[in-house]
């Protein structure tokens, strides 16, 4: 199978070990990524804040790309996939202000997490799994806008999603029941409101700490980020050390199949996540 | 002689935020969705609710001028949750718009020159240069100043430091062949065509 890739700016940057994973993922599943020829930022949080039309423009020029490759489109990152989405239903609804572009709608736009537990890919994992991760405990996160709004993503369970916890119990591991699956880190305010991003994403951390799960697990760049990086604010605003493990799902579909290089993905993380894997003996 | 506390509605604004933002505010019962889910709420100065109520009053400088439309983190629990289908995130978009449009002083005004610093680089490289980005935002924001003061700076550098050195921020950006096109759209922004 072939899909169209947009990896967007910060699986080459922030988010390396996504994009890295994500890809070896793919290689292992027999699914080839096309990479779109000269893509663009699709212009993230801060485009639509301050021009509609030039936000889904940058989205737009990326689809004409995708269209004329043909494929679906398979993005990891939820901001970008939801700025494509918007873009798609402003084209497509034949919203004002209107665009002027070729793009005909026509490109199935899916998230990375979407398309991975399509049914003919489920099977083709669940035959591919070399390492149950047995005994490895998590909640999943899935952040604001792999879903939000329903009405652009398209979201089947907008307020309790459900791929990644299929996804992850398929390979072992136990998945509990918690209520910040969409609650937000705090998003793009990561260097502007620092403050913010500790209090939103602190509270997260605490609540998959009292859960009584190992980690937390992520797809998106951005709440990985905030989650990960802001522990030491966040172990000074509740005056006790907290350093909980973070992953992406990616990282672990890795683990789970076989990979070699999960100790290099989750080595670039700020939290040590890999002894967690090392003492359950996954690593 | 009406006293002080009665406000007058003026339904002009109500009328442009219509037209600008695509949505109707007016059909809002105050029933508080919005904000009950704000993640954001517990730092705004006017929760999203008494923004929409604001709007409808035609309360437009005070709105304008609130810390609370650059807050929004875009997350889309309101709009998501509004029983009466206001996208509530795409009229805080455009009451942003309009906010520096007014020319007046910003409730809050880090986001705003983040989001600036952020279309900078694409602007320039059709991609988001991390590195080039926060230089910018760190300058022209002055948190140079005030991280130094409250000592995050120290936390800041050790995180940004690993980053670095794991590859994560990159010192030469990447630079697409079709920036030309990515410029003329930025053009259009400029010579204010755009909505």
């Amino acid at each position: 199978m072939k899909v169209s890739y947009y990896p967007g700016c910060s699986l080459h940057s922030t988010g390396l070990e996504y994009g890295q994973s994500t890809k070896e993922v793919l290689q292992i599943l027999d699914i080839e990524l096309e990479e779109l020829p000269d893509w663009n930022c699709c212009g993230a949080s801060s485009a639509h804040c301050t021009d509609e039309v030039l936000a889904i423009e940058l989205a737009t020029r990326n689809l004409v790309m995708a269209e004329d490759a043909g494929l679906d489109l398979v993005i990891p990152c939820a901001a970008c996939f939801q700025r494509f989405k918007v873009a798609e239903k402003h084209i497509t609804e034949g919203k004002e202000p209107a665009i002027e572009t070729p793009y005909q709608g026509k490109v199935p736009i899916k998230h990375l997490l979407d398309f991975l537990v399509e049914e003919e890919n489920l099977k083709v994992i669940k035959e591919k799994i070399k390492k149950p991760l047995n005994g490895l405990k998590a909640v999943c996160y899935y952040g604001c806008l792999i879903t939000r709004p329903p009405k652009v993503t398209d979201a089947k369970h907008h307020e309790n999603p459900q791929a990644m916890d299929e996804l992850l119990s398929l390979l072992g591991m136990e998945i509990y029941p918690w209520s910040y699956k969409t609650d937000c880190c705090g998003g793009s305010l990561m260097l502007s409101r620092p403050d913010i991003v500790a209090e939103l994403s602190g509270k997260l951390i605490q609540m998959a700490e009292d859960a009584g799960v190992d980690c937390v697990v992520t797809a998106c760049p951005l709440c990985q980020a905030n989650l990960d990086t802001k522990q030491a604010v966040i172990s000074k605003n509740l005056g006790r050390e907290v350093r909980f493990p973070t992953f992406y799902f990616t990282e672990l579909l890795g683990l789970a199949l076989g990979s070699e290089k999960v100790g290099k993905w989750t080595g670039k993380h700020i939290v040590n996540a890999r002894d967690l894997l090392k003492s359950q003996g996954l690593l | 002689m009406p006293s002080e506390s009665v406000i007058v509605p003026d339904h002009t604004w109500l009328a442009e935020m219509g037209k600008s933002s695509g949505e109707n505010a007016s059909i809002c019962y105050q029933c508080k969705t919005c904000s009950s889910g704000c993640p954001v709420a517990f730092a705004m100065d006017l929760l999203p609710h008494q923004i929409i109520h604001m709007i409808q009053m035609g309360l437009k400088d005070e709105v304008l001028k609130s810390a609370s439309i650059w807050l929004c983190v875009s997350c889309e629990s309101c709009t998501t949750r509004c029983p009466n289908n206001i996208d509530v995130a795409k009229i805080i978009d455009a009451l942003r718009m309009a906010s520096i449009k007014s020319g007046l002083k910003l409730g809050e005004k880090r986001p705003s020159i983040f989001h600036d610093s952020v279309l900078l680089s694409i602007k320039k490289t059709g991609r988001l240069y991390e590195l080039g980005m926060i230089g910018i935002y760190t300058l022209k924001s002055g948190d140079m100043v005030s991280n130094i003061k409250s000592g995050s700076l120290l936390e800041d550098a050790k995180v940004g430091w690993k980053m670095f050195k794991n590859g994560k921020l990159k010192l030469i950006p990447k630079r697409i062949k079709g920036r030309k096109e990515i410029k003329n759209l930025f053009k259009k922004l400029k010579r204010g065509e755009s909505a």
